[in-house]
């Protein structure tokens, strides 16, 4: 009896103690929660519907609408490999929902480097997405074909002091002047920097809104308010603005 | 040993038996090929399913005029299958001859309604919720739901079909609505000439191919925002807009429900298909004809401080589309007319 017991007791410890490749794998939660602001004040849809903020323009303007698509949050290790999380994630400020993005894709203990697209890269953007139909995000087939990137709605105060309504739309730029459209890629990668994963995880990722509307380019309601889909420059001057509009505002671990 | 044993017991439960036999027979919705294609599941209540019973029920009840107070009004007086589920009035009268407030929305699609708001302006959850509204408005069935389910038990058929329906003849109001939700999730418009033309099955004429150009053209119709795409088949949003019909409101909308004064003057938005058969339009039939609708939306448009920022060139009236652009588009419109719908003997009072 001693003897059965000091080798189950034996085998317990062997079995403890093993170390294999799966005991470096999380099956941690990691989370990434998305907050935004107007240059450091919070907006929430709560701060809807009221003109209230001021671009770089100098022009006054509401929010009336903000919705988001984020794919492909990625960490990479030192030695380049890359686990990508399953899924994608529309925010919905409007409608208060997506704001937070769980994954349960296993990733190994290590030291990595985050990022994240903003849209899609043009393999995922030309999928077929029931969900995203469903939220009536798609592109025509004109300009493309494929999804929004953000809807970003609301009025404006213009030169002539009325109030208009301005609809910020970003999509894969394209010029369809010609029978063959011609493409260029916004889809934006943002590296929210290096961290080690060890635990549960929560990354708060901030949009300022603000810099849609900041640099490089002043952006000009009065000029460029709506029906930018089909305009490719405006297309590339919102990659340019948005290189700057996603930080990381802090990591739980 | 034990095993055999327990079986016989449970083969001489002739309750479980009975039960079992008695059990409503399961009937999920055919989903049609483009909606399994392009767009999420429908919305099924967990302790609603849809059943042969159930949705036999639903009907019935909604062809019976034993819901309204006078027992002259049935769902299906103001909700007419020949004209999608709608009628041609802008106001709908009630049981006692008073007129309603809003147009009679029609219905069709509604399992994919997947906010679940229902009516003009969302003041309802649920299509079940949605039920018992009409049935003790004053305006429109002016009945009491203890009259309506006093009615049902003492009619010689209503018990034994709640039986088969609900496995129990003891009626109530939630049976009723349930029976009547599993009906109208049955209620799916899928067959247009544009659907025809998704599937490969047919071509669209010149008219039509260019009238969906100018929809899904941004610095023209722009409707696909909130009326969706050729990768959307409700051709609605399902969401609450101001899209432009008064500078100021009589009538609140969303805005009235959620309290809140950015919503004011918000409606929701109705699907396109089957404009053919659902005139007047906009919530409160002011429109009779397609050509107005899209008039209002060229040069019509009012500005208000709710108008969506959609609404383009609300200082010029529209976007003014040629009378060319219109011409087209009222065709593809058209397009999305299913007549197959307004005839199928399943959603006729037989």
């Amino acid at each position: 009896m001693k003897k059965i017991a000091s080798i189950l007791c034996l085998c317990l410890i062997v079995f403890s103690c093993h170390e294999d490749k799966d005991d470096n794998i999380t099956n941690t939660s990691i989370v990434f929660n998305f907050s935004h602001n107007w240059d450091g004040e919070e907006v929430s849809s709560s701060n809807f519907n009221t003109i209230q903020y001021t671009n770089a323009n100098g022009e006054q303007l509401s929010i009336e609408k903000l919705r988001y698509l984020i794919s492909r949050i990625t960490f990479t290790n030192l030695n380049g490999e890359a686990y990508v999380l399953e899924g994608y994630n529309l925010v919905d400020v409007t409608n208060n929902s997506g704001l937070t993005f769980s994954s349960s894709t296993e990733i190994p203990f290590d030291t990595y480097t985050v990022s994240f697209v903003f849209g899609f890269n043009n393999d995922d953007n030309y999928q077929n997405y029931t969900d995203l139909n469903s939220e009536s995000w798609n592109v025509p087939e004109a300009l493309g074909g494929g999804y929004h990137y953000m809807q970003l709605e609301g009025k404006f105060i213009d030169n002539a002091s009325a109030e208009v309504g301005y609809a910020y739309h970003a999509i894969r730029a394209v010029d369809a002047t010609e029978d063959e459209l011609e493409f260029t890629d916004t889809f934006i990668e943002v590296d929210l920097g290096e961290f080690e994963l060890v635990n549960n995880v929560v990354f708060n990722v901030e949009m300022n809104i603000a810099e849609w509307f900041k640099s490089p380019n002043t952006w000009d309601l009065n000029e460029l308010n709506n029906a930018l889909m089909p305009n490719h420059d405006a297309q590339v001057m919102m990659f340019q603005n948005g290189q700057n509009v996603f930080s990381l505002n802090s990591i739980e671990q | 040993m034990h095993i055999s044993v327990l079986i016989s017991l449970l083969s001489c439960d002739n309750e479980s038996v009975e039960n079992y036999s008695n059990s409503p027979t399961l009937s999920p919705l055919q989903i049609p090929e483009l909606f399994q294609e392009n767009i999420i599941n429908p919305v099924i209540p967990n302790d609603n399913p849809q059943t042969v019973e159930g949705v036999a029920l639903g009907k019935k009840l909604f062809f019976d005029s034993v819901l309204s107070g006078n027992n002259t009004q049935a769902c299906a007086t103001c909700h007419m299958p020949e004209n999608a589920f709608s009628d041609n009035l802008a106001f709908s009268l009630g049981a006692e001859g008073v007129s309603g407030i809003r147009n009679a929305m029609p219905l069709f699609n509604l399992a994919w309604n997947y906010n679940e708001n229902f009516f003009w302006d969302g003041s309802v959850f649920s299509l079940e919720h949605q039920a018992f509204v009409p049935v003790t408005d004053s305006l429109e069935m002016k009945n009491s739901w203890e009259n309506v389910v006093a009615k049902l038990q003492n009619d010689s058929e209503y018990p034994e079909l709640f039986q088969q329906a609900f496995q129990t003849s003891i009626i109530d109001s939630a049976l009723v609505v349930q029976a009547i939700a599993q009906f109208e999730r049955t209620l799916i418009s899928s067959n247009s000439k544009f659907d025809k033309y998704l599937l490969g099955e047919t071509e669209l004429t010149s008219e039509e191919l260019e009238g969906f150009n100018v929809f899904m053209d941004e610095e023209r119709g722009d409707c696909f925002h909130c009326h969706g795409s050729d990768k959307n088949p409700l051709w609605t949003d399902n969401d609450f807009h101001n899209n432009g019909l008064d500078e100021t409101f009589i009538d609140l909308g969303l805005g009235a429900v959620s309290g809140d004064p950015a919503d004011n003057g918000k409606f929701k938005t109705p699907s396109l298909r089957n404009l053919a058969f659902t005139a007047p339009y906009m919530h409160d039939g002011r429109f009779a004809t397609i050509d107005e609708v899209i008039n209002h939306y060229s040069e019509g448009l009012k500005n208000s401080s709710t108008i969506d920022p959609l609404m383009k060139k609300v200082a010029q009236g529209g976007v003014g589309l040629s009378e060319t652009d219109k011409t087209n588009l009222k065709a593809f419109l058209l397009a999305l007319t299913d007549y197959e719908f307004v005839t199928n003997a399943d959603f006729l009072d037989l």
